[in-house]
């Protein structure tokens, strides 16, 4: 699941690492956001929205997006 | 008249909302993984890093058997405090309306705040001056809700705190540093009114105010 703030809402870790890139010499960035990703192995993936909406995200505050990679195997 | 103040594990102000508390009424700590809220006429849920705040702060708590009977308490109309993390876990568990977000500044910061009462006539707020001068400490304070969310708070009387001017050092949308839910019942805050129950280490005793007002509601409903 990558999970990040919703467009819009400040983003304070995002504008602190849009800062620190320039000072690096990285000219031309723009738009950061600093998200989280949270990966995990499931018996049911459609159980991934419901545990997104109660509780790995915050749905007031951030979007969601969920990948499903099938294990080798599998 | 009996407070039951919650503890996490990671709770850090809950000694002290116990002290506050029992400078107006009876109080007793209740351990997050119990049910049995203990005869308690009203809920504090204190500050501190409740679980390591792991996810979001909050995020987890919310969840604690404690909370399963704070959520039914303040659905049938008890009264539940929420203090920093305690109103960050409040929201999480949709009591109140809105989230927490990281400062605007970046920082952690402790600083004595001046905050304007809104709302001075609700259960947690009777008892106060028209200000109040308490302190803030934390991260994660900016209160966000969006615009047709804020509409229907200010229509209804739910902003009950805000920043004095220049004092909003977190960013929180329309300077709110407290909130009510629309029945009136929870009320959650980023300032720690426990702290400031006595001069000499609170900077003020304006803190002991909300904790009072508390008492009177619960005793005027008694009456």
């Amino acid at each position: 699941m990558l999970i990040r703030p919703k467009a819009g809402i400040l983003d304070p870790q995002g504008v602190a690492v849009e800062r620190a890139l320039p000072a690096l010499g990285f000219a031309g960035v723009a738009n950061v956001h600093v998200g989280r990703l949270i990966e995990l192995d499931v018996d049911d993936p459609a159980e991934l929205q419901s545990m997104c909406e109660r509780l790995l995200a915050n749905p007031l505050v951030e979007d969601y997006e969920i990948e499903l990679r099938r294990q080798a195997g599998a | 008249m009996k407070f039951g103040v919650l503890r996490f594990p990671g709770s850090c102000d809950d000694i002290d909302a116990l002290d506050a508390a029992r400078r107006v009424g009876d109080a007793e700590l209740l351990w997050h993984g119990e049910r049995d809220l203990r005869g308690s006429d009203a809920i504090v849920v204190p500050g501190g890093f409740s679980y390591g705040d792991y996810l979001r702060a909050g995020a987890i708590a919310r969840f604690a058997p404690a909370m399963e009977s704070v959520i039914a308490h303040a659905r049938g109309g008890g009264l539940v405090l929420g203090i920093c993390n305690g109103f960050q876990v409040l929201c999480e568990a949709r009591l109140l309306p809105g989230a927490l977000l990281p400062n605007a500044n970046r920082h952690f910061t402790f600083r004595q705040l001046a905050l304007d009462v809104v709302q001075p006539h609700t259960a947690f707020t009777s008892a106060c001056e028209a200000g109040m001068s308490i302190p803030a400490k934390h991260a994660w304070g900016r209160y966000y809700a969006d615009e047709p969310t804020l509409q229907r708070m200010e229509a209804g009387g739910q902003v009950v705190l805000r920043y004095g001017a220049g004092e909003n050092f977190n960013g929180s949308v329309r300077d709110i540093a407290g909130v009510s839910n629309e029945a009136g019942n929870v009320f959650g805050l980023m300032p720690h009114p426990e702290h400031a129950i006595d001069e000499l280490t609170g900077g003020s005793s304006d803190g002991l105010a909300i904790f009072e007002s508390m008492r009177l509601a619960v005793e005027g409903a008694r009456a």
